[in-house]
């Protein structure tokens, strides 16, 4: 089968998409394909559609932002990505996991292996993470807009963009 | 990379099916674990990423389901390397993507593979060919608990091992086994059957995860819930429903060559015609064939072959594997040259009439 938009080379990415009911088959060449914007190393997860990723973005709401108390991630990041920042976040957007986790599993409790640690925990890894990185990042660029000094302020603000693409490199288009 | 090399003298532990040729291919059982206090790979900061892997280096060096084990780490190989990794199931390839902290720390005999900072801290997964669920999930099960000694893990009594994804919250655990299926493909009876396993909470994918589907007649049926249930509830249900899928393939088969023999003749002569004598084959084609080759020689038409030099196929024939055995970077066009080239060669040099 040739490539449907250059007619030359073979058709190697298959993309069916679903739009309004209306289904719709591409089949395109590795190179139409990533000019159209179709990640060919990446397909879409299941879990990706699953937490709607994708989807038309919903206006934001500013009611809710709060930031998870460990690691500072916001409910607006783990909608962007689908990933969770660290273990308190399930606490702090239980709100939100509720009805996925619902959705996801065939219960709400586990019931399945718990870790059994040794009695005295000898030289146990500590916890590795500055969680604080990137907090003391937004903090830094609280207090440099406030103090006027934007320079600064740009500086901070692209260090914490690129924590937030780092976190979410696989953005669909 | 060298070490990389060494692997490709072997056909790859979940690809050993000379003793069990048949419709289980092969099985996995990997588990999710983070650490207690740090955040989730990808929303911790590259510092944080290495200052983890270099503390859980030593420990999982020492780990005894894990002996001596190969540790590469993603920064320092090459893309086709990497691509080596991901045609033979050891790491994703979300961490090929993956810069500094990421590493895969990988048995010798590719048995077991622990994944270092994917999307969660630890991915330990164990494989096998054939069907072996209970034995992969006791060894997976000791390596997890002989970590457990040394680390603590994120971990909720209500929601068990807390991952990145709340897919994978639970257990942490997602058991596999590939199926070769192309009895149910050709009696078109394949579709009722994957809905019915998603309708049962398993999930359906081709022979590279997510998203890929099902070249050669490859399909991998996995649970799709993690919470709410046991490790073994969740694996024998998997048990159960593949062993079924097994019969109905067989059943399959014997109303091929009952009912449809001449076809089936036809399909697996012109699989082997073009395998044979093609100069030009792109991997999904190739894999179509040699899933034809394969039940031809399973239902004992071909008895030209092993199913061994096929199942080799399935993995010699995938872009990186070609390109290393080919010693250089070929671009897509010229890998169906080489690739066509390839198995001809293989299946002339494998052919048991001319061995006499």
């Amino acid at each position: 089968m040739m490539c449907e938009a250059c007619g030359k080379k073979a058709a190697t990415v298959h993309w069916t998409e679903m739009i309004n009911d209306v289904v719709r088959k591409m089949h395109l060449c590795e190179a139409c394909a990533t000019a159209k914007g179709l990640d060919v190393n990446n397909p879409a997860a299941f879990s990706d559609v699953l937490l709607g990723l994708g989807a038309p973005k919903q206006p934001e709401t500013r009611e809710r932002d709060t930031a998870c108390g460990l690691c500072h991630m916001r409910i607006a990041d783990f909608k962007k990505t689908s990933r969770l920042g660290c273990q308190a976040c399930y606490d702090t957007f239980a709100d939100e996991l509720k009805p996925l986790l619902q959705a996801m599993h065939k219960g709400q409790q586990h019931v399945g292996k718990a870790p059994a640690y040794p009695k005295e925990v000898k030289a146990a890894i500590p916890a590795v993470g500055s969680l604080s990185s990137l907090a003391a990042l937004r903090q830094k660029l609280a207090s440099a807009i406030t103090a006027e000094q934007y320079e600064e302020a740009a500086r901070l603000r692209d260090q914490i963009r690129q924590h937030a693409e780092k976190a979410s490199p696989n953005q669909r288009p | 990379m060298k070490v990389v090399d060494e692997l490709l003298k072997n056909p790859g532990a979940w690809l050993k099916v000379g003793a069990h040729p048949g419709v289980m291919v092969s099985s996995r059982v990997r588990l999710a674990r983070n650490l207690e206090n740090t955040a989730f790979p990808g929303w911790a900061g590259e510092d944080e990423s290495q200052r983890l892997w270099q503390s859980l280096r030593p420990v999982l060096e020492a780990l005894p389901g894990c002996a001596a084990p190969v540790v590469l780490e993603m920064e320092n190989l090459s893309r086709l390397d990497k691509e080596i990794l991901v045609e033979r199931h050891l790491i994703s390839r979300d961490l090929a993507e993956k810069g500094p902290g990421s590493a895969l720390v990988l048995k010798a005999d590719e048995t077991v593979a622990l994944m270092i900072n994917e999307e969660d801290h630890i991915r330990m997964q164990a494989m096998s060919p054939g069907l072996s669920l209970p034995e992969l999930w006791r060894t997976i099960d000791s390596i997890d608990t002989d970590l457990a000694q040394q680390v603590r893990y994120a971990f909720s009594p209500r929601l068990g091992y807390l991952t990145a994804c709340p897919t994978n919250v639970g257990t942490g655990m997602r058991a596999s086994v590939m199926l070769h299926l192309p009895g149910l493909v050709l009696m078109n009876e394949i579709n009722p059957i994957v809905k019915g396993v998603n309708k049962i909470g398993l999930a359906v994918r081709g022979l590279w995860g997510e998203g890929t589907d099902a070249a050669g007649n490859m399909f991998q049926i996995s649970n799709q819930t993690t919470l709410g249930e046991t490790e073994q509830t969740i694996i024998s249900r998997l048990e159960q429903i593949v062993l079924e899928i097994e019969e109905h393939e067989k059943h399959a088969r014997a109303r091929l060559l009952q009912q449809k023999e001449i076809s089936l003749r036809d399909h697996v002569g012109r699989a082997c015609g073009i395998l044979t004598n093609a100069c030009l084959l792109n991997s999904r084609e190739t894999m179509d064939m040699l899933s034809a080759l394969r039940l031809g020689i399973e239902l004992g038409l071909l008895r030209e072959w092993s199913a061994a030099v096929i199942d080799e196929l399935f993995l010699l024939i995938q872009p990186g594997h070609l390109q290393k055995v080919e010693g250089r970077i070929i671009g897509a066009e010229k890998r169906d040259l080489a690739r066509a080239r390839l198995v001809r060669a293989r299946l002339s040099a494998a052919d048991k009439r001319q061995q006499g």
